[in-house]
């Protein structure tokens, strides 16, 4: 089929995970949810927290996000992130942990607004996957 | 020459000592394996992001109203300089060599009349330097207690970096580090992160057009902070790649020097052994003779 393009997600530590065979990618990009398809035009974008959703032949894959940058170029997506986190994989406990430290962060009152937005953020995505 | 007993002792001492460096040396050896490896994963990671943002600003229309991240303060009065040693000793001249290189650069900006400021992290490092530069090290950093590199530490030490930016502590932020070649080379690195030098690296990637979301400006704000962690980490992994490798060859050569040593004691021990037991002949045999 060719309606098919190449996904990297690299992390610090390593390239966390590389796909040939996708046919859509779902990112949380700071001004909204961007679909991307094959043939997209060439695009940098930085993320916000949410969930990146993968479509491939072999199914859907989903992954959350804290923060990253994607660039997409002659269909090659590339996503840089510090963190990454398979769903299918992320346990209940992480989640809550994860939770509870995003709440303490959104508590304190010495943050930037902008700061506290992204962080109320991350605590609802988290809720919708608890 | 040393009596039998002494020369006993001595080869045993330096043979305990050879099982030491010898063991440091395996220990060394499996971890420069996982230090390797784990730079070698690391690189597609900082390669990626300083794609994107040599893209970005050669895309961005106005120069001058650029993050001073990338462009800088305009002055050049205040250096800064990140020095990043090991934590522990014994890898021959790893440290030596960044401090070394460090000193030399240190002392150029001294000579300009600028003024220096001075950011150790490892303690190695800070060891060396705070008795020339004490009063030039304003903040010293060291990851004893983690294992390995890992990016949380690289973000902390850029967050401070960031900090003191913001504050205008300084104008210019340079690194030091070791570069992993193979194990016996390593090659101590100066590598200027703020401003960020956009020349080096291919220009032709700058032919492509790229749509962006938000602006330009908007992104490279957000994208530079996280490129000084990300060169951080590298430095990092590069450095912990060549500490190991460094303390490998080191711990290589004591052991064989320890050898060699082991070697000539022995001789001596062998041949003042002999001289006793002729000595005892003769006396034996002359006595037998004036019988």
């Amino acid at each position: 089929m060719s309606e098919e393009f190449k996904i990297e997600i690299v992390n610090p530590e390593k390239s966390f995970l590389t796909k040939e065979d996708v046919t859509e990618v779902v990112v949380p990009a700071f001004e909204g949810e961007m679909g991307i398809l094959k043939d997209h035009v060439s695009i940098i974008s930085f993320l916000r927290p949410g969930i990146i959703i993968i479509k491939s032949r072999s199914g859907e894959e989903k992954f959350y996000v804290e923060d990253g940058i994607i660039e997409f170029k002659n269909n090659n997506l590339s996503v840089l992130t510090s963190s990454i986190l398979n769903l299918a994989e992320i346990e209940k406990s992480k989640l809550q942990d994860l939770i509870k430290s995003a709440e303490e962060e959104s508590n304190q009152s010495d943050i930037s607004d902008q700061y506290k937005y992204l962080v109320d953020q991350k605590i609802e995505v988290l809720k919708t996957i608890n | 020459m040393a009596s039998l007993d002494d020369l006993k002792k001595r080869i045993t001492s330096v043979k305990s000592t050879q099982k030491i460096t010898k063991a440091m040396k395996m220990v060394a050896a499996a971890k420069l394996k996982k230090a390797q490896d784990n730079a070698e994963k690391g690189r597609p990671y900082s390669q990626k992001m300083n794609n994107v943002i040599l893209n970005l600003s050669n895309s961005i229309s106005d120069k001058d109203n650029a993050p001073k991240l990338l462009s800088g303060t305009g002055k050049e009065n205040i250096h800064l300089c990140v020095v990043m040693t090991s934590d522990r000793g014994l890898c021959g001249g790893f440290n030596a060599n960044i401090i070394k290189k460090a000193k030399s650069f240190f002392s150029k900006v001294i000579n300009e009349g600028k003024e220096l400021k001075i950011i150790t992290v490892g303690s190695k490092g800070n060891d060396q330097l705070k008795r020339t530069f004490g009063d030039k090290i304003v903040e010293n950093i060291s990851f004893k207690n983690s294992k390995n590199a890992n990016y949380f530490d690289a973000e902390k030490v850029g967050k401070i970096i960031i900090e003191k930016f913001e504050k205008d502590e300084f104008d210019i932020c340079t690194i030091f580090y070791n570069q992993f070649k193979n194990v016996i080379t390593q090659i101590p690195q100066v590598q200027q992160i703020i401003p960020l030098n956009t020349e080096d690296g291919d220009q032709n990637k700058s032919e492509d057009s790229y749509e962006f979301e938000p602006d330009e400006d908007e992104i490279l704000s957000n994208l530079l902070p996280k490129n000084i962690s990300t060169q951080i980490f590298k430095a990092m992994l590069e450095n912990s790649a060549s500490e190991q490798g460094a303390r490998m060859s080191a711990m290589d050569n004591a052991t064989r020097n320890a050898g060699e040593m082991v070697d000539k004691l022995t001789i001596e021990y062998n041949r003042s052994r002999q001289a006793a037991i002729t000595k005892e002949l003769i006396e034996i045999i002359s006595g037998a003779e004036s019988l």
